[in-house]
């Protein structure tokens, strides 16, 4: 079997969103890329990533369930036998069609809350959204899907891990991630207001560890620790250009997100060819598989094969340098960049939060 | 705990997939995929609820011609970890 197998298409459905929130993973441009794919081109992927080996699609955006055909689309998953996860900020949901989605054939529902009450939640969200997404957690129970409850954190609702546990038992969930900001796109323009210090992490991933083996077999709590506080980075996408094939709403496709904000790379469109031609052959795709890429001390060193060097676009983000070692290692040259804003997280009134818009914001 | 009584059944977040690229079965829940042996692939077809541990032990010491203890401590500790990981549930 080759060692570059897709297993999860993430379907990036629309960047259309109702949310404002101020760590939104999409692109700080996606605004200007209003050309979505149409219903049968979407099909097409789906058909044409289960035939490479994708068995799980994320079907995501922005906010998916803006999009008039998602019911087709997750009956066209369905039919293709794809585990399908729907990841979703419940905002606007009625519960008729949450159960169509359901009878489409639709497997889990991703909910994401943003604090554990109304007044911080909807602070972050920059929308009166937090009521309704209780209310849509309640419906996917009654239902009878599988929830999982996401939260991101932060500096601000890091303390909240016990009350955040409480409520995601509270709403029967299945899973709980709780996972920290990743430091990209909207998060890196708001870093200073966000980024947590060590006390704080430490305390709330001790309160998470507990949960976990006090809801062993009831709850999967998982706990995603940000890279601005681990000696080596994370092993982003399992490795570029693996596992993952991530399509935008536009078409483009991408090993991550976010690799298409890399300049000098260049990603092919799901319009103008097959997935499959395209995993194989995009030079985006092909720039940092295996090792050749790789600089010194990755190339030498023994967690190559574990980390696969870390995440290429936090690499160029802050270095300027997309073939940089992550600067989250404790090993990369850049890492006191990362040392420079864990200080900057310890003292000092924190600017205000900048809310994701269509004005195209400058990370720099 | 699960006991020979038990009639496990694979949770609802839970599905089995045959990976034709592979060739072999695969438990896909959220996020993640487990990658099953054939014997696991076997134990967790018989996860419907309608079959005891007990007898989902004997079906395949049968069909492989083993030692039933030697299925049953596959099978115990195969359905402990799915257990373990909210995959498995009890039928009532």
């Amino acid at each position: 079997m080759s060692e570059n197998r897709p297993y999860t298409l993430v379907a990036e459905l629309t960047y259309r969103c109702p949310l404002r929130c101020s760590y939104c993973s999409n692109p700080v441009d996606w605004a200007k890329r209003k050309n979505e794919l149409d219903t049968e081109t979407w099909k097409r992927v789906f058909r044409e990533a289960e035939e490479l080996g994708v068995v799980g699609l994320n079907l995501t955006g922005g906010e998916p369930i803006l999009r008039k055909d998602l019911e087709e689309l997750i009956a066209e998953a369905r039919k293709l036998d794809l585990y399908t996860n729907l990841i979703t900020s419940g905002i606007p949901l009625e519960r008729a069609r949450l159960a169509q989605f359901r009878a489409a054939g639709l497997d889990n529902v991703q909910v994401s809350v943003q604090d554990v009450d109304a007044k911080e939640s909807d602070r972050i969200a920059g929308l009166r959204s937090f009521e309704k997404k209780l209310e849509v957690c309640a419906w996917v129970k009654e239902l009878g899907m599988p929830l999982t409850l996401n939260v991101v954190l932060h500096r601000d609702n890091l303390d909240h891990v016990a009350e955040i546990v409480a409520l995601a038992e509270r709403v029967k969930a299945d899973r709980l991630e709780l996972a920290n900001t990743q430091y990209l796109g909207w998060a890196l323009i708001n870093r200073r207001a966000l980024l947590p210090t060590r006390e704080q992490l430490d305390a709330a991933r001790k309160v998470a560890g507990e949960a976990r083996k006090r809801l062993l077999g009831k709850m999967e709590v998982l706990f995603v620790t940000p890279d601005y506080y681990t000696d080596y980075p994370k092993s982003c996408m399992d490795g570029w250009g693996r596992r993952f094939i991530v399509v935008s709403p536009d078409g483009l496709v991408l090993p991550c997100h976010a690799a298409h904000t890399l300049p000098g790379l260049k990603f092919d469109n799901v319009r103008d060819q097959s997935l499959a031609s395209i995993w194989a052959g995009s030079s985006g795709f092909n720039a940092f598989r295996g090792e050749a890429w790789m600089p010194e001390p990755c190339r030498s060193c023994d967690k190559r094969g574990v980390d696969f060097g870390g995440c290429r676009c936090q690499a160029y983000h802050l270095t300027g340098d997309a073939a940089a070692t992550d600067p989250t290692c404790t090993l990369a040259p850049s890492h006191g960049l990362i040392e420079t804003a864990r200080g900057e997280a310890l003292g000092g009134e924190a600017p205000p939060l900048r809310y994701r818009s269509v004005r195209i914001a400058s990370a720099r | 705990m699960i006991s020979a009584d038990t009639k496990p059944c694979i949770a609802s977040k839970a599905r089995l997939r045959y990976d034709r690229i592979a060739n072999r079965y695969m438990l896909l829940f959220p996020e993640k995929g487990l990658v099953l042996n054939p014997t696991a692939a076997e134990i967790a077809k018989l996860c419907t609820g309608e079959h005891s541990v007990a007898a989902i032990v004997s079906q395949l010491a049968s069909r492989y011609g083993k030692d039933a203890t030697e299925i049953e401590s596959e099978v115990m500790k195969f359905l402990t970890a799915l257990s373990e990981r909210g995959l498995l549930k009890e039928a009532d």
